[in-house]
């Protein structure tokens, strides 16, 4: 049995120690807000906040989330600088298809809960998630109003 | 057995160790497919047949018009809309709740919308229900107003009933019925069992424009929360009570199929497997997660039987996009006329200067970020449950129950939000998952969730089609274009899915963006020539126009060139008669600080150049500006200036988004997208090796709507096809270089 702590819950669960986050959060836990998109780290749609930073799920072996603290977007309003960045995604209008968005919103916080006023360098490096939308200018705006 | 007649009913399988899957030949499955567009268009008529037998009050007369069919007005005063379409980030939920809303006299904000079930009376674009083509809104606009008409109109029946008082001394304002003489008011769910239940009448007046409230503004989107915060569910998240995870390996070739699996015995004795199973084309592991699927499925030692060595029955051991590329230019053969116009032979034979050029543009992949996923689920009487991506879900439904061997009417079709599509969700045979979902369901006997990965769907997903066109122009002493020939050459959607529904010869998705051009060149032949493609084609966000527009567009400015003039002026002079593409010209030119064609030095040093564009995409036109630079030898996008005139416009901030959404996708494909084969196989298989465009290459974007009052054009894909041509066209002008072929990764660029 594995123990994780995911949006202040404490789960025991019984899953091979190589499976990813992101599919325990999907398939065994039910948290299907975090996506799956590519597998490899490329497209960002899985990213989580673990000990509040920014990690993409399914680059990381279930068994090496250890004691720290998993934050999902189900949970990342109970969080103010993710509440903010929610409230920015909603207001400015972001989501197109909106699957990729989880995900930006997530790092979004990530970056924010580390650096509450980036550079447009910080937020350059921050924030590489893919969107087919086209929505990046959008995610930008957005970042730089939570930020504000 | 022809290609229609069902497969056999197999009993639901409960060993985990039963294959019934296996005899399934792929000529059978695709068998399926081919039929499935008929099958598809037919069933709207069939199933109106049967309603009608059910007595009148069930009569769908027309599609669009029955209100039960669509609207659910709840007694806390919301609706629930059972849409036509299905939402995959274009926004029609919101347009759809506004226009609808309009009439009824009902804050969209308080509708909420999903895809309706299979039906008759959704058939409300032409006929046909689909969500593409940018059909959407501009098909059902005036049917759905209508239907918002028709509906407040049985509510104030209903009322003036209730209350006792002739109809026309009630009002009604946002959701409530109001008696002004007396003060009393009732709200619409209050009456809407009543007026539900009266017969709708069919002459009431809608609104005149001028008195909108919502339709033409920038109303909120409704998908905006749950989109921000994980709440929206799309088909990859769909679980059920015991539901078993499939995962697939896809034979390396296409066509061909599992011959033997050399470790089958190991796979099923890995941790969770529950059951390995031949598919057409596959192998399908099962397992109680999905994880442990995709372990057993890439880890399947399968021996395939042998592609063909050559043709295209299957992926041929030997094809490469390079060599269809080659096929395409070598053919030699005249073509079916698609469009003549004046006496191009004697333009030609008294021309001052002929030029002639070659253009091609590769495959591609949709790479929609949601991976596509089916559920299949079969309950105790036999019928079927399909969860399943899809822009047509009458047609999903007449494919599955020919798979599942049933009639339509026993496939209950639920069709989620959409992460994306831009084309992929139509039904395109193997690069479509549900038919796998459907057998594994039935081999099972559980409820089955395949899901492909990224990397399968690379290797499957049905693929833009490599595009070639040849150009000749005659120009006069004065450098202005006499005559105009251009050949087309290759294989579209339309002809290879619905060659069926649309018999002309000529392939409409092959020439669309060469034809019906705005430009006075008196002497024009377009020609047509048809040489198939062995891969699974597809529809892609502007089909033909995503290619053919840059083709155009960009010969176009190499006329300009030959003959000494500038590329705006040469437009706006072959517009001159036409004053609705030239306004737009004159608008788009507007909204960048004026034309300029440079190279000029910007204030940040940088050496930049623009280039202009043209296109009459989906019933809308759009006039396109690029401002572009160079770094490390690669063409970097500063600006995107598009005016687009659809007509008019019912949310303008989700027309603005969609532009902007259009033009990111056409700058992708411009920069970076191409699928390439090698001895039969894909290259690609995830984001590492197919790059699509990232936040680093995102221009700015500026938007200009022009509503000219022309018909309703479409808005998901117009933004798209300038966008090739007009950056093309700056590298031109600022490097000499003209790219004839894309993406431009693979052409070095060097400054002039």
């Amino acid at each position: 049995m594995i123990s994780l702590s995911i949006n202040g819950h404490q789960h025991s669960i019984d899953v091979d120690p190589d499976t990813p986050l992101l599919f325990v959060l999907r398939d065994t836990i039910g948290l299907t807000g975090t996506k799956y998109g590519c597998g490899i780290g490329q497209c960002g749609a899985c990213t989580v906040l673990i000990d509040g930073q920014a990690i993409r799920s399914c680059q990381m072996p279930v068994e090496s989330v250890g004691a720290q603290p998993v934050t999902t977007i189900e949970a990342i309003e109970a969080d103010p600088v993710g509440a903010r960045v929610v409230a920015a995604w909603v207001g400015i209008e972001v989501p197109q298809c909106g699957y990729c968005q989880s995900g930006q919103v997530m790092a979004a916080s990530g970056l924010l809960k580390e650096t509450p006023n980036p550079t447009e360098d910080e937020i350059a490096a921050a924030m590489t998630n893919l969107c087919r939308c086209g929505t990046y200018n959008a995610i930008a705006a957005a970042v730089r109003q939570a930020a504000a | 057995m022809n290609d229609l007649t069902p497969h056999h009913r197999l009993g639901l399988a409960s060993s985990p160790a039963s294959e019934p899957v296996r005899n399934l030949s792929r000529r059978g499955f695709l068998g399926i497919a081919s039929g499935a567009l008929l099958l598809g268009i037919d069933l709207p008529k069939e199933a109106a047949a049967q309603t009608r037998a059910e007595g009148p009050a069930a009569v769908a007369a027309k599609p669009g018009t029955r209100v039960a069919a669509f609207l659910e007005i709840r007694t806390d005063g919301s609706v629930r809309l059972l849409s036509p379409f299905v939402e995959g980030g274009q926004g029609i939920n919101t347009g759809l709740a506004q226009t609808i809303g309009e009439e009824l006299d009902l804050d969209p904000a308080r509708f909420a919308v999903e895809c309706a079930p299979p039906g008759p009376d959704y058939a409300v674009v032409n006929g046909l229900r689909m969500t593409g083509g940018s059909f959407s809104t501009r098909s059902s606009f005036e049917a759905m107003r209508r239907l918002g008409a028709t509906a407040r109109e049985m509510l104030l029946r209903a009322a003036a009933a209730r209350l006792a008082v002739p109809q026309d001394s009630l009002t009604t304002d946002d959701g409530r019925v109001i008696h002004a003489a007396s003060g009393r008011t009732l709200g619409y769910g209050e009456v809407a069992q009543a007026a539900l239940a009266l017969l709708p009448r069919d002459d009431v007046a809608l609104k005149d424009p001028k008195d909108f409230r919502w339709i033409g503004r920038p109303v909120a989107r409704l998908d905006m929360r749950d989109k921000a915060t994980g709440r929206a569910t799309y088909a990859i998240d769909i679980r059920l009570d015991a539901m078993l995870h499939a995962a697939v390996q896809h034979a390396p070739h296409l066509g061909t199929e599992p011959r033997a699996i050399a470790n089958e015995a190991e796979i099923r004795a890995m941790p969770g497997v529950h059951s390995v199973h031949r598919l057409p084309g596959a192998v399908a592991v099962v397992a109680d997660s999905w994880w442990r699927a995709r372990k057993g499925a890439e880890a399947l030692q399968v021996a395939w039987s042998e592609p063909a060595a050559e043709g295209i029955a299957t992926v041929s051991a030997a094809f490469s996009s390079a060599a269809m590329l080659a096929a395409l230019k070598g053919t030699t053969e005249p073509g079916l006329p698609a469009e003549q116009e004046g006496d191009p032979d004697a333009a030609f034979a008294k021309a001052a200067k002929v030029i002639e050029a070659e253009y091609d543009a590769p495959y591609l992949a949709h790479a929609q970020l949601e991976p596509p996923s089916a559920v299949a689920r079969f309950t105790a009487d036999g019928s079927l449950d399909l969860w399943v991506p899809n822009q047509m879900p009458e047609l999903f439904q007449g494919v599955a129950a020919k798979t599942a061997g049933l009639d339509p009417e026993q496939v209950r079709i639920h069709s989620p939000m959409l992460g994306g599509f831009f084309g992929r969700h139509f039904f395109y045979g193997p690069a479509t998952p549900f038919p796998q979902a459907i057998l594994l369901a039935k081999a099972t006997g559980r409820p089955v969730r395949v899901l492909w990965s990224r990397e399968e769907e690379f290797r499957m997903d049905a693929v833009r089609p490599l595009s070639f066109a040849r150009f000749k122009a005659a120009l006069g002493p004065d450098g202005m274009p006499v005559a105009l020939r251009t050949t087309a050459v290759g294989e579209g959607p339309i002809g290879r899915w619905f060659g069926a529904l649309f018999k002309s010869p000529v392939d409409s998705s092959v020439v669309e963006g060469l034809d019906k051009k705005p430009y006075a060149i008196p002497n024009r032949q377009l020609d047509y020539v048809r040489v198939p493609h062995p891969v699974t084609i597809a529809f892609w966000r502007s089909v033909g126009h995503s290619m053919n527009d840059y083709f155009y567009e960009s010969f176009l400015d190499e006329i300009a060139a030959a003959g000494g003039r500038d590329p705006f002026d040469l437009r706006m002079a072959l517009l001159t008669d036409s004053p609705r593409h030239a306004t737009l010209l004159r608008t788009v030119a507007e909204l960048a600080g004026g034309w300029r064609r440079g190279p000029f030095t910007a204030e940040d040093g940088t050496r930049r150049a623009r280039g202009v564009s043209m296109a009459s995409p989906f019933g809308s036109e759009t006039a396109t500006i690029a401002e572009v630079s160079l770094t490390d030898g690669e063409a970097r996008v500063h600006d995107l200036w598009i005016a687009i005139d659809p007509g008019s416009v019912v949310n303008p901030a989700i027309v603005r988004r969609q532009v902007e959404s259009a033009a990111a996708l056409g700058l992708s494909s411009t920069l970076l997208e191409q699928v390439v084969y090698e001895n039969g196989q894909r290259q690609a298989r995830n984001f590492d090796s197919y790059p699509i465009l990232d936040r680093t290459r995102m221009p700015r974007v500026h938007v200009a709507i022009v509503e000219s009052g022309a018909p309703m054009g479409g808005i998901g894909e117009p933004g798209l096809p300038g966008v090739p041509p007009a950056v093309v066209n700056a590298v031109a002008a600022l490097t000499g270089q003209r790219v004839r072929s894309l993406p431009l990764a693979k052409t070095r660029l060097s400054g002039v």
